[in-house]
């Protein structure tokens, strides 16, 4: 077999098992919701025998109390493994691009998104080795599924040589940490997305009602927040140095550090959305939800600049849509 | 007509502040947080339409284009800054409103974090009952030996990493007989914050410095040809407002050869110019400038930033004097480097002057319908030309492109049918001009290199500064702020200890110091963790 074909399968058997992962780590999350509702409807029954507004029924509750305990740790057993298997499929896929191409697999949109979320899937493991958070799990495997499938499909490229522009060690060094800081504010992005509506749930907001009973599995809105500051934190502090190693590349290659470019505005506009963000978590009256929405926007111009910007904004960094 | 007041008009009961009050509100609010949030908000918001719409700066050509194909909005976009949003006022106010607050910010703190430093640790709080906590847990040894074993255990660590991370700590023996142990840490990351803050002041100065005194030229070299280092050498020249001409060192650039090498697709994939650098006084020198690899000299560097095909071209006049020879520079157009070039003639010896509007075709190839190149290399080159006679308009003494013809008083040479004459030269060839006019010769085909010369003497500093920045962004975000405190008393004969803890929520690790503080004070093993392996 040719590293191209290698490497195409690699990451299609990537997305098949990824897809798999996020269903069930998405029914882990129902069960663990399940679990969550019946343990509290059995601490109910010594007080409240005799009232009337029990919310379980006595027929979900009788097998409810000991399977889907098992259910869930199963659920949770296979979406782990599949998204472990998933990874080291995606990262044989990744090595095989760039073996295949002579160089490392990020100098074009294809190859930027299939290592963006490779880092994505690796940020979430290594989490997951350190706490409890399965429950990004569904969030972190559905994006990768969709990162990859439309890397294979819409913009998959042959390999290629190097454009001069990009025959520099600074390739590895600055556009390497800016994939891997993609994968970490997704990871964190999920977390903040997670955060707002297990907040919005929790204040009784009417849309988060039946539909989000997996609300329940998540940890509370401050437990999200700690963590996707930390996440954040991580990030801001390798997208600072992302946007310094551009700027000394720049310097190296076109003999101005700073241009604004469209490509170096918009990694401007995320930095300073960030700032904001670490700001708004101190500022009275943008703690909390206020500033997740702005860690949203900061993930949320990061995606425009590797899309719309790659896509429809002409500057120096064209080859980045080829 | 009554005269509103307006400091109090809407609120009738708020006291009268006067000039100085209302400064010092004014100064209050700009330092404030919120109002840094809405600036650094505001800054995101203003970049965008640089992002979208042409800049002056970055790119004229479509900038002007821009304009005339919106007659309405583009002057309107214009003169609000719109098309040079970065050197917009607008954009300019936000960000020195931004480190007005940032100086006015950071100044007062770092004076408190100076009195702070030498402040001896706060005293343990007489209830803990706030803060997460630890025990009671009823221990054998003293008090005294129990928060000399917690302490131990919060004792700064070795290196000097330790010591920045490590705690204080203040024993204090209360009234009551117990004896309770304070222990903080964080300092570091309160420093962290104000040299990330004041490093991007630094920054922003080394910008300005470096804006005041860079210079940067453009030049063309041909292969073959020589280029000395001096303001009238150059296509273009700019400058910051202190640079001065004097400081330009006039070596000299020899650009022995041009090397491109193309895919058989033909997309780029080395571009590279050998040259001889000779700076004044010593020998010369062979050097290989490249993209991404620029050559130093002094605090300039020279950049390759184009290439292309500069044909020698020969025109003969009517009376068969040569009236013109030399590399003409022509501009690729492409990436198979169909390249267009003019030509002008002034000096012929007899009858009016000729011009060329001419394209190159380095891999010529004649299809059914069109021609074109197929290959930037010149596996076939051919030049095709319309020529033109009558006054270039080169007396006006309005400078001119010389990538452009103005024609408004020539006219193009034409067949006995009136057509326009198209002429196609393969190298090597001589073609003669209609009515007796002269001859062309295509005579050689060398390239040419695009070089951009840039000193800018701020680097240094701005990448000083911004190793700073990244550093006190790290210890600002990394080193944890954390209080730990233990106290052991006497208690029905037996010694209590309690423990509590003080730490920013998303600072997980603070439960095992304690943890460990109040295993010690137990003489127990503290149990390692999954928080403990991740932060030790
Ligand atoms: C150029 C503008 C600014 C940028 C890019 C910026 C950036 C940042 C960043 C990245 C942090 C997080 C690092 C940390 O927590 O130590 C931070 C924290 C902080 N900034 Fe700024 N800042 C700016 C202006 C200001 C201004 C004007 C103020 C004063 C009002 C300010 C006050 C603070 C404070 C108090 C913190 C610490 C927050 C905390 O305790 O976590 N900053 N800033």
């Amino acid at each position: 077999m040719n590293p191209t074909d290698l490497s195409v399968m690699a990451l299609g058997g990537a997305t098949v098992l990824y897809a798999i992962a996020m269903v069930a780590y998405a029914i882990r999350l129902a069960r663990v919701a399940d679990e969550k509702v019946a343990a509290k409807s059995a601490a109910a029954v010594p007080v409240g025998a005799g009232a009337p507004a029990t919310p379980a029924s006595p027929a979900d509750e009788a097998p409810a109390a000991s399977s889907p305990l098992k259910r869930s740790a199963k659920a949770a057993g296979i979406a782990r493994s599949t998204t472990l298997v998933g990874a080291l499929l995606h990262g044989v896929g990744l090595a095989a691009r760039g073996i295949d191409a002579g160089h490392v697999p990020w100098s074009n949109m294809y190859e930027y998104t299939i290592s963006g979320s490779f880092f994505a899937v690796v940020a979430f493991l290594i989490l997951q080795r350190r706490r409890d958070v399965a429950y990004l799990g569904a969030g972190v495997t559905g994006m990768a599924t969709i990162a990859l499938g439309l890397a294979l499909t819409v913009l998959y490229k042959d390999v290629d040589t190097l454009p001069p522009a990009l025959q520099s060690y600074w390739l590895v060094i600055h556009v390497s940490i800016a994939t891997i800081v993609t994968g970490i504010f997704a990871v964190s992005f999920i977390a903040s997305a997670l955060q707002l509506m297990r907040d919005s749930r929790d204040r009784g907001v009417r849309w988060t009602g039946a539909r989000a009973r997996f609300l329940d599995a998540v940890p509370a809105a401050s437990s999200l927040e700690a963590l996707s500051f930390r996440l954040n934190a991580v990030g801001f502090v390798l997208w600072t140095f992302t946007v310094m190693a551009g700027a000394i590349w720049a310097e190296h290659a076109w003999g101005r550090y700073w241009g604004w470019d469209p490509k170096e505005v918009w990694s401007f506009v995320i930095w300073v959305l960030y700032a904001a963000y670490l700001h708004a978590r101190t500022t009275q009256g943008w703690a909390g939800r206020r500033s997740a929405w702005l860690a949203i926007a900061g993930f949320t111009a990061l995606i425009m600049n590797f899309t719309v910007v790659n896509l429809f904004l002409q500057g120096l960094h064209t080859y980045a849509g080829s | 007509m009554a005269r509103v007041k307006l400091d109090n008009y809407v609120v009738p009961a708020a006291p009268r502040l006067g000039v100085r009050g209302w400064l010092r509100w004014i100064w209050r609010q700009v330092t404030s947080m919120r109002v840094a949030l809405i600036l650094l908000l505001l800054l995101a918001l203003a970049s965008i339409p640089g992002s979208v719409l042409p800049q002056w700066p970055q790119d004229a050509a479509a900038t002007r284009a821009f304009l005339d194909e919106n007659p309405f909005w583009g002057p309107i976009l214009d003169a609000t800054g719109f098309l040079d949003v970065f050197g917009s006022a607008w954009f300019t106010a936000i960000y020195l409103l931004l480190f007005a607050s940032l100086i006015g910010c950071i100044t007062p703190r770092a004076i408190h974090h100076y009195r702070e430093l030498r402040r001896p640790v706060a005293a343990t709080p007489r209830s803990l009952a706030r803060y997460d906590g630890a025990g009671p847990e009823t221990v054998s040894s003293t008090p005294d030996d129990a928060v000399e074993a917690a302490r131990a255990v919060l004792r700064p660590r070795a290196g000097w990493v330790g010591a920045l991370r490590g705690y204080r700590v203040r024993v204090d023996r209360r009234d009551d007989g117990a004896v309770a142990l304070a222990a903080e840490t964080g300092h570091v990351r309160e420093l962290g914050n104000l040299v990330f803050h004041a490093s991007l002041v630094l920054v922003l100065v080394a910008v300005a410095y470096g804006t005041l005194f860079t210079y940067r030229g453009q030049a063309i070299v041909v292969e073959g040809r020589s280029f000395t280092n001096a303001v009238a050498a150059y296509d273009t020249f700019s400058s910051g407002a202190l640079f001065d001409a004097s400081d330009l060192d006039p070596f000299t650039l020899r650009l022995d050869s041009l090397d491109a090498e193309f895919s058989d697709t033909g997309r780029p994939l080395h571009f590279q110019a050998n040259v001889t650098f000779t700076e004044p006084g010593e020998d010369p020198v062979a050097e290989e400038i490249a993209v991404n690899h620029p050559l130093e000299s002094g605090d300039a560097k020279i950049y390759l930033q184009g290439n292309g095909y500069a044909p020698v071209i020969t025109v003969r006049d009517a009376a068969g004097e040569v009236a013109f020879s030399g590399p003409v520079v022509f501009l690729a157009q492409d990436a198979a480097y169909t390249s267009t070039g003019v030509i002008k003639v002034p000096d012929v010896t007899t009858g009016e002057q000729l011009g060329f509007k001419a394209t190159l075709y380095p891999s010529f190839l004649e299809g059914p319908f069109a021609v074109g190149s197929v290959h930037p290399d010149p596996a076939n080159p051919v030049i095709e030309m319309l020529a033109y006679t009558g006054d270039l308009g080169l007396d006006a003494g309005v400078p001119q492109n010389v990538y452009r013809l103005d024609e408004s008083q020539l006219s193009p040479v034409q067949d006995e049918d009136g057509l326009p004459v198209t002429l196609r030269l393969a190298l090597g060839e001589t073609v003669d001009l209609p009515d007796g006019l002269g001859s062309v010769t295509f005579e050689e085909l060398p390239r040419y290199g695009a070089f951009d010369l840039r000193a800018d003497p701020s680097l240094p500093f701005l990448l000083a500064a911004a190793v700073l920045t990244l550093a006190g962004l790290a210890t600002s975000l990394f080193a944890s702020r954390r209080k730990v405190w233990v106290v052991a008393r006497t208690q029905d004969g037996t010694t209590v200890v309690t423990g509590a803890a003080y730490a920013p929520a998303h600072d997980a690790g603070v439960g095992v110091v304690l943890e460990r503080a109040m295993a010690a004070a137990a003489g127990r093993d503290p149990a390692p963790s999954a928080e403990e392996r991740e932060h030790s």
